[in-house]
C-alpha cells in the first residue's frame, strides 16, 4: 500500500500533535512553570505548522505562525503562562483543528479574533520586558555573539526522504543575517554512484550579524534529531571536529554554490551507504524502509476489524474440525486437531490484544472538559484519572466517550454543589470528579465519581410518580428508583441549564452501555457524591460462551454472566410450580426457557438451572441440558430482527448451525415486569 | 436470446430470477440475487416475526431466513427436493443487508421486457398491493415482481 495519501497522513499526525497540544496546554494550567512543557507544545505547534505548509493548508500554517510568533515569547520566559493564556491557547488550538478538518465552516474573522485576544494577552505581560529589550537588544541573552555565528550543518543521508528541505534551512538562516554558505563536499559520491533521494552535502555557514543562539538553533528545530549541528562564535576559534572540508577524491574543488531547488541534493544508492560521515549519526545507512528507533506502526482500523472476522471464521472452522475429529478414531487427525485448536486460540488471544487500547487516551479527552465545564459553570473542579492503562477493545473505547461526557457533565453540573453551598457544608470549595477503570474477572469497570450532593432519592421518585412512570405507594429499592434517571426525558433539574437538565443524555448512556453489553450501576451518599459504575465486556467479538440447550434448539449464554449451574429441585419441575430456588439461603427466581422459547420435543427429566447475575441481580433460567464450554465468535442480527431483544446476537457452532446468543439483562428487564411468563409473546408485550 | 441482450443494454428489460413461490412465479432483479443455495439446517429465533422466524448460516454470516408464502397468505408446506434458499441483498435504509428467501423451486435467470409491466391489479387478488412492484408478462405467464423491502419489513 504506497498510494496512501499524503493528505490523510498529514491529517493522523495533525491529530496526534493537536491531542498532544491540549494535553500540553492543560498541563501548563496545573504547572505553569514547566519549560519542558512548554518546548513540548512549541515543538508541536512548528510540526503543525511545517507540515500544513507542506500538504497546501495554507490557512492552517499562516494562522499556526501567528499562534507560533505569540507562544515564542512565552518559550522565551517573557511571558508568563496564566489560566487567561491557556484559555486562549486551547481555543486557537481547537481553531487550526476547524481549520484541518472543516476550513468551510469557519470564517476567518475567529481566527483572528482569537489572535488578537492571544495577542493582547502576551503583549500585556510582556510589555515592560520588551521595551527593555529594545533598547539593548542584545542585552537578554547570554548567548548573542555581536560578531555572527560559524555553523556547522550536517545531515543524515535521509532526511530528504523525510521531507526536509536544506535549501530552505539556509534561506531561513540567510534571514538572520547575511551568510557565507560553503558546501561540504567530501561525501560526494560519483555520478553513477549518487542517489538523488539521499542527502550527500553538508554545509558551513558564516553567519554575520546579531543573531541568537536560540534563533539559529529554532531554524534546525524540526531536524535536530536528524542533525549535527555545530555553532560557535566568530571570535571563537574554529571548532576541530568540523573542519572546513578538503575537496577529496572525486568532487570539483571548485566551491560550487548550494545545488538548485530542481535538483535536490545529490547522494549515493543505498547500497554503497556514504563514506563515515564525521559524526555517529550520520553512520545510519540509508535503508529506505527502515523506521528509525521505532518499534510501532500505524494500522487502518479497518484491516484490525478484517482480521479479527477472518479469525472468527477461522475459529468456527476449527470448532468443525475439532467436532469432526472426534468422530473418528484417527491418532494422527486428532493431533492435527488438537494441534489447530492451540494455535487459533493463540491466534485468537493475539489478535485479540493487538485491538486492545489503554483507556488513558479517552480519559484525557476529558480534562478539557472539565476544564471548561468547571470555568463555565463557576465551579471549581480538580479531575483525577486512575487506571488509564487499563485496556479495551478499541471498538468499546470508541463507543464509550459519548456517555462519558454525559455522565462527567452531569457530575459537574448537578452533583458538584456551588463553592458557596460547599462551604456551608464544610467541603473543600473545589469539587472532585474522579474517573477510574480497573479489571474484574472478564469484565471492566469504568466508574465516574464526584463528591458532590449526592442523589435525591426522594425527589427522583416524586419526579417519576409526577410522570407516570411508578405509581405512589409502591415500594422500590432505591437502586431501582435510580433506574427512573435512565428514561427518556427524564430530569429532576429545576432549571434548565445550557448543559444539562433537558433529562437527554441519560437515557443515550444506557442504550450506549447495553449495546455493549454493559450494564450500569449507581451508588450515592447524601451529602459525599454519587458514582456511576459502567461494567463493560472486555470485548465485542469473541467470548466464552456456555452453550445449553432448550428443546431441539441451542443456545450460549455469555460465560461472565454465568455463576453456577445447579440440578432443578423437584419442587420446580410442575410449570405451576413456584418459580424460585434456595441457593444456600439465598431466594433466587427463574425463569423457564422452554416456555419462553415455545420449545418443543418433550422436557429432559432431569433440567438444570444456569444461575446468572446482571449488575446485583441473581436469577435462574432453566434449560434441559448443558452442552459445555462454547467460544463464541459474535455476529450481529440482521436489522430485520432488531424487535428480538431476547438474543444480543448470533454464533455459528461447529456443525456449521447458527445458535443464538442469549442476553440475560434483557430476560431480567422482562421478567420483572411481567410475573410468570407463559409464552414469549406475552413477555415480549410486557416488555 | 440476443435480442434479450440488446433489449437490457437499452433499458427495454429486465434480467430477473424466475422462482415459484407457493402456486405464484415471482421474478427477482438478478442484481439483489448473490447466490442460490440448497436447504441448510435453519435456527429458530423465539420471539421473531412469523415470516423471519428463523436464521441461517450463509458463508459465516448469520442471515435471517424469510418465508414469505405467510406475507402472501399462502399454505405453508414442506420442503421438497426443489426447495432453495435464495440470498439477496437488499438496501435497508442504507445498509445492505443479507437475507435468504425460501423458494420451492427455481427456474431460470432471464430477461422480462419492461413494456410489458403494469401495476397489481386492484381487485382479484387478496394481497395487499404495496407488496408487489409491478407484473409483468413471461412468456404466456404473468409473474410477480415483489417489493421485498416491503414485504420483509
Amino acid at each position: 500500500m504506497t498510494d496512501h495519501d499524503p493528505r490523510e497522513v498529514f491529517l493522523a499526525e495533525a491529530n496526534e500533535l493537536l491531542d498532544r497540544l491540549e494535553t500540553t496546554l492543560l498541563d501548563l494550567g496545573d504547572r505553569p512553570g514547566d519549560s519542558a512543557l512548554i518546548d513540548t507544545a512549541f515543538r508541536a505547534l512548528h510540526t503543525i505548522k511545517g507540515s500544513g505548509a507542506m500538504f497546501g493548508f495554507d490557512r492552517v500554517a499562516a494562522f499556526t505562525h501567528d499562534f507560533e510568533t505569540a507562544f515564542d515569547l512565552v518559550r522565551r520566559g517573557e511571558v508568563p503562562i496564566s489560566a487567561d493564556l491557556v484559555n486562549v491557547s486551547l481555543s486557537a488550538k481547537d481553531y487550526i483543528r476547524t481549520l484541518i478538518e472543516d476550513p468551510d465552516s469557519t470564517a476567518p474573522v475567529i481566527g483572528e479574533a482569537i489572535l488578537a485576544e492571544l495577542e493582547r494577552l502576551v503583549s500585556r505581560a510582556s510589555a515592560q520586558p520588551q521595551t527593555a529589550q529594545e533598547l539593548e537588544p542584545e542585552a537578554p541573552s547570554l548567548n548573542a555573539a555581536p560578531e555572527g555565528w560559524r555553523i556547522g550543518i550536517a545531515f543524515a543521508p535521509e532526511v530528504l526522504r523525510n521531507g526536509t528541505n536544506p535549501l530552505a534551512l539556509l534561506d531561513e538562516l540567510r534571514d538572520l543575517g547575511p551568510c557565507t554558505v560553503v558546501p561540504r563536499l567530501a561525501d560526494l559520491p560519483d555520478l553513477a554512484a549518487l542517489d538523488p533521494e539521499s542527502l550527500a552535502l553538508g554545509w558551513d555557514v558564516t553567519l554575520r550579524g546579531a543573531a541568537t543562539r536560540e534563533a539559529i538553533e529554532d531554524v534546525f528545530l524540526f531536524v535536530r534529531d536528524d542533525m549535527v549541528l555545530s555553532l560557535a562564535p566568530l571570535d571563537a576559534p574554529e571548532p576541530a571536529p568540523e573542519p572546513a572540508p578538503k575537496p577529496a577524491v572525486v568532487a570539483a574543488p571548485v566551491p560550487v554554490p548550494a545545488p538548485e531547488r530542481s535538483a535536490p541534493a545529490p547522494a549515493v544508492k543505498p547500497a554503497t551507504p556514504p563514506a563515515a560521515k564525521p559524526e555517529a549519526e550520520c553512520r545510519g545507512p540509508a535503508r529506505n524502509s527502515e523506521p528509525r528507533g521505532s518499534s510501532t506502526m500505524r494500522v487502518e482500523a479497518e484491516r484490525l476489524d478484517e482480521l479479527l472476522d477472518r479469525v472468527g471464521e477461522l475459529v468456527i472452522a476449527q470448532a468443525r474440525l475439532s467436532q469432526l475429529a472426534g468422530l473418528h478414531a484417527d491418532g494422527g487427525l486428532h493431533t492435527i486437531a488438537e494441534e489447530i485448536e492451540r494455535l487459533s486460540a493463540q491466534l485468537r488471544d493475539t489478535t485479540m490484544s493487538i485491538r486492545m487500547v489503554p483507556i488513558g487516551a479517552l480519559f484525557s479527552r476529558f480534562r478539557r472538559l472539565v476544564h471548561d465545564l468547571s470555568g463555565d459553570l463557576g465551579k471549581p473542579v480538580t479531575f483525577v484519572t486512575d487506571g488509564e492503562e487499563t485496556e479495551l477493545d478499541k471498538t468499546v473505547i470508541e463507543r464509550l466517550a459519548d456517555p462519558l461526557v454525559h455522565l462527567i457533565r452531569n457530575a459537574i453540573d448537578h452533583g458538584i454543589e456551588d463553592p458557596a453551598h460547599r462551604a456551608a457544608s464544610g467541603k473543600d470549595a473545589t469539587g472532585r470528579i474522579s474517573l477510574a477503570a480497573e479489571h474484574v474477572g472478564a469484565q471492566v469497570l469504568v466508574t465516574v465519581r464526584d463528591d458532590g450532593a449526592g442523589l435525591d432519592v426522594a425527589r427522583i421518585r416524586a419526579k417519576a410518580e409526577e410522570r407516570g412512570l411508578v405509581a405512589p405507594g409502591i415500594p422500590l429499592t432505591d437502586q431501582q428508583v435510580y433506574q427512573f434517571l435512565f428514561a427518556p426525558g427524564f430530569s429532576t433539574a429545576q432549571q434548565i441549564s445550557a448543559l444539562s437538565g433537558r433529562g437527554v443524555g441519560m437515557d443515550v448512556v444506557k442504550k450506549t452501555i447495553e449495546a455493549l453489553r454493559g450494564s450500569i450501576d449507581i451508588t450515592t451518599e447524601p451529602g459525599a457524591g454519587t458514582a456511576v459504575v459502567l461494567r463493560l465486556p472486555l470485548t465485542l467479538a469473541i467470548i466464552e460462551g456456555l452453550l445449553i440447550r432448550v428443546g431441539d434448539g441451542r443456545y450460549v449464554l455469555p460465560l461472565a454472566a454465568v455463576e453456577e449451574c445447579v440440578e432443578l429441585p423437584e419442587s420446580g419441575r410442575s410449570e405451576r410450580g413456584r418459580d424460585f430456588l434456595n441457593i444456600r439461603g439465598d431466594l433466587v427466581p427463574f425463569l423457564r426457557l422452554r416456555s419462553l422459547f415455545e420449545a418443543t420435543g418433550e422436557p429432559d427429566p432431569y433440567q438444570k438451572v444456569i444461575i446468572v447475575s446482571v449488575g446485583e441481580a441473581r436469577f435462574g433460567l432453566v434449560a434441559d441440558q448443558i452442552l459445555g464450554n462454547h467460544q463464541t465468535v459474535i455476529k450481529s442480527l440482521s436489522k430485520l430482527h432488531a424487535d428480538v431483544t431476547t438474543f444480543s446476537g448470533a454464533t455459528i457452532l461447529g456443525d456449521g448451525t447458527a445458535a443464538l446468543i442469549i442476553d440475560p439483562a434483557q430476560l431480567m428487564a422482562g421478567g420483572q415486569i411481567g410475573a410468570a411468563p407463559d409464552g414469549l409473546r406475552d413477555y415480549r408485550e410486557v416488555a | 436470446m440476443t435480442d434479450f441482450v440488446e433489449a437490457i443494454e437499452q433499458g427495454h428489460a429486465l434480467q430477473v430470477v424466475m422462482m415459484r413461490i407457493g402456486p405464484e412465479t415471482f421474478a427477482l432483479g438478478a442484481g439483489m440475487v448473490r447466490e442460490i443455495i440448497d436447504p441448510i439446517p435453519t435456527t429458530r429465533v423465539a420471539g421473531a416475526r412469523p415470516h423471519l422466524g428463523h436464521v441461517v448460516n450463509v458463508r459465516g454470516n448469520v442471515v435471517p431466513l424469510a418465508d414469505i408464502r405467510e406475507r402472501f397468505g399462502m399454505p405453508m408446506e414442506a420442503a421438497t427436493p426443489d426447495t432453495r434458499f435464495v440470498v439477496i441483498e437488499l438496501d435497508l435504509d442504507g445498509d445492505p443487508t443479507l437475507v435468504a428467501l425460501v423458494a420451492d423451486k427455481v427456474f431460470e435467470v432471464t430477461a422480462v421486457a419492461l413494456e410489458t409491466r403494469q401495476p397489481a391489479p386492484k381487485i382479484g387478488t387478496s394481497w395487499r398491493p404495496e407488496y408487489i412492484r409491478s407484473i409483468v408478462k413471461s412468456g404466456d405467464d404473468f409473474v410477480i415482481i415483489p417489493d421485498m423491502q416491503a414485504i420483509l419489513n
